[in-house]
C-alpha cells in the first residue's frame, strides 16, 4: 500500500510536468500587450521621427519578451541583438542621413487618415473574426516542446540548431548568400560617385 | 495562456502596421511600419511553433535575417532618392504618372 503511494507520487510528476506558470504569464502578457500596442500607435503617430525610431525600440523589445513567454529564447536573443542591437541604430543613422526634421513636424502624415483608419478597422475586424472563429479559446499546449526540452537544459535551442543544420540548412545558406547580396547592394545603391 | 491572445495581439500589431505605410509619407517612417509588419507575422510563426513543431522558429530566425537586409536596401534607397529629389517624401514621387 505504502509503496503504491510511493510509486504514484514518483510516476505522477514524470507523467504530467506541471506547467503552473499561467498567472504570472498572463499577467506579463496583458501589461506588456498594453504597453506594446500603445507604442505601436505612439510609432505611426508621432509627429517627432526621432521618437518615432524609440516608440519602435518598446514594440520590438515586447516582441522579445512576447518569445520569451512562448519559451523560444534563441529567437528572443536574436531579436533583442539584431533589432535593439542593429535595426534601431540603422533606422537613427537614415533619419540623420536624409536630415530629417528633428524636431516636432506637421509634414510627417499625408492626408490619407481617413482610409487609414478604414483600412486598419476593416482588416482587424476580419482577422479578429477569423481568429476568434478557428481558434476560438484553445489552450496553448507547448506541445512541439516536449521531449526536446528536459529539465535544466538548453534542449531547445539545440533542437533549432539541429533544424538549421539539418532539414534547413540549403536555405540558410542560401540566406547567407542573399545577406551578401543586400550588403553589396546596399553599398552599390548608397555609394557617391 | 490562450492561442488567441498572441494571435490578436499580433494582428493588432499588423493592422496597425499597415495603417503606418498608407499614412505616413516620409520614407524611414514606412519603413518603421513595415517592421511593426513584419514582427506581427514573427509573432505568429513563434505561436504557432509551439503547436506543430520548432520549424517555426527556424523560419522565424530566417524572417528576421531577411528583415535586416530589408532595411539596409530600403534605406539605401530612401538615401537615394533623398540624394536625388532633395526629400524624402513618397507623395512627391510621382513621376511615372502620365
Amino acid at each position: 500500500m505504502n509503496s503504491a503511494a510511493l510509486i504514484i507520487a514518483e510516476v505522477v510528476p514524470l507523467v504530467t510536468p506541471e506547467t503552473t506558470f499561467d498567472v504570472p504569464a498572463n499577467v506579463v502578457f496583458a501589461v506588456q500587450a498594453v504597453v506594446m500596442i500603445f507604442a505601436a500607435i505612439r510609432v505611426v503617430t508621432t509627429k517627432n521621427i526621432v521618437h518615432a525610431a524609440l516608440w519602435l525600440v518598446v514594440v520590438l523589445g515586447g516582441v522579445g519578451l512576447n518569445y520569451i513567454l512562448l519559451q523560444a529564447e534563441f529567437v528572443a536573443v536574436t531579436q533583442f541583438l539584431v533589432y535593439l542591437g542593429a535595426v534601431i541604430v540603422l533606422f537613427l543613422f537614415g533619419v540623420m542621413l536624409t536630415r530629417a526634421p528633428l524636431g516636432v513636424s506637421d509634414d510627417l502624415d499625408n492626408n490619407q487618415k481617413k482610409i487609414g483608419i478604414g483600412v486598419g478597422v476593416a482588416l482587424l475586424a476580419v482577422l479578429s473574426y477569423a481568429l476568434i472563429e478557428s481558434f476560438g479559446r484553445s489552450e496553448l499546449t507547448f506541445a512541439a516542446y516536449e521531449g526536446v526540452a528536459g529539465p535544466n537544459t538548453n534542449g531547445r535551442t539545440q533542437a533549432v540548431s539541429d533544424a538549421i543544420f539539418g532539414q534547413y540548412l540549403i536555405p540558410f545558406e542560401m540566406l547567407s548568400l542573399l545577406l551578401l547580396a543586400a550588403l553589396i547592394g546596399a553599398i552599390v545603391l548608397a555609394r557617391r560617385d | 495562456m490562450l492561442l488567441n491572445q498572441f494571435l490578436l495581439l499580433s494582428a493588432i500589431l499588423f493592422t496597425i502596421g499597415v495603417y503606418g505605410v498608407i499614412v505616413r509619407k516620409n520614407g524611414v517612417l514606412v519603413l518603421m511600419s513595415i517592421e511593426l509588419v513584419l514582427n506581427a507575422v514573427n509573432i505568429n510563426l513563434i505561436v504557432f511553433s509551439t503547436y506543430w513543431g520548432i520549424a517555426g522558429q527556424v523560419f522565424a530566425l530566417f524572417t528576421i535575417a531577411i528583415a535586416a537586409a530589408e532595411v539596409g536596401v530600403g534605406l539605401a534607397i530612401v538615401l537615394l532618392i533623398y540624394r536625388n529629389q532633395r526629400s524624402v517624401d513618397i507623395d512627391e514621387l510621382d513621376e511615372m504618372k502620365g
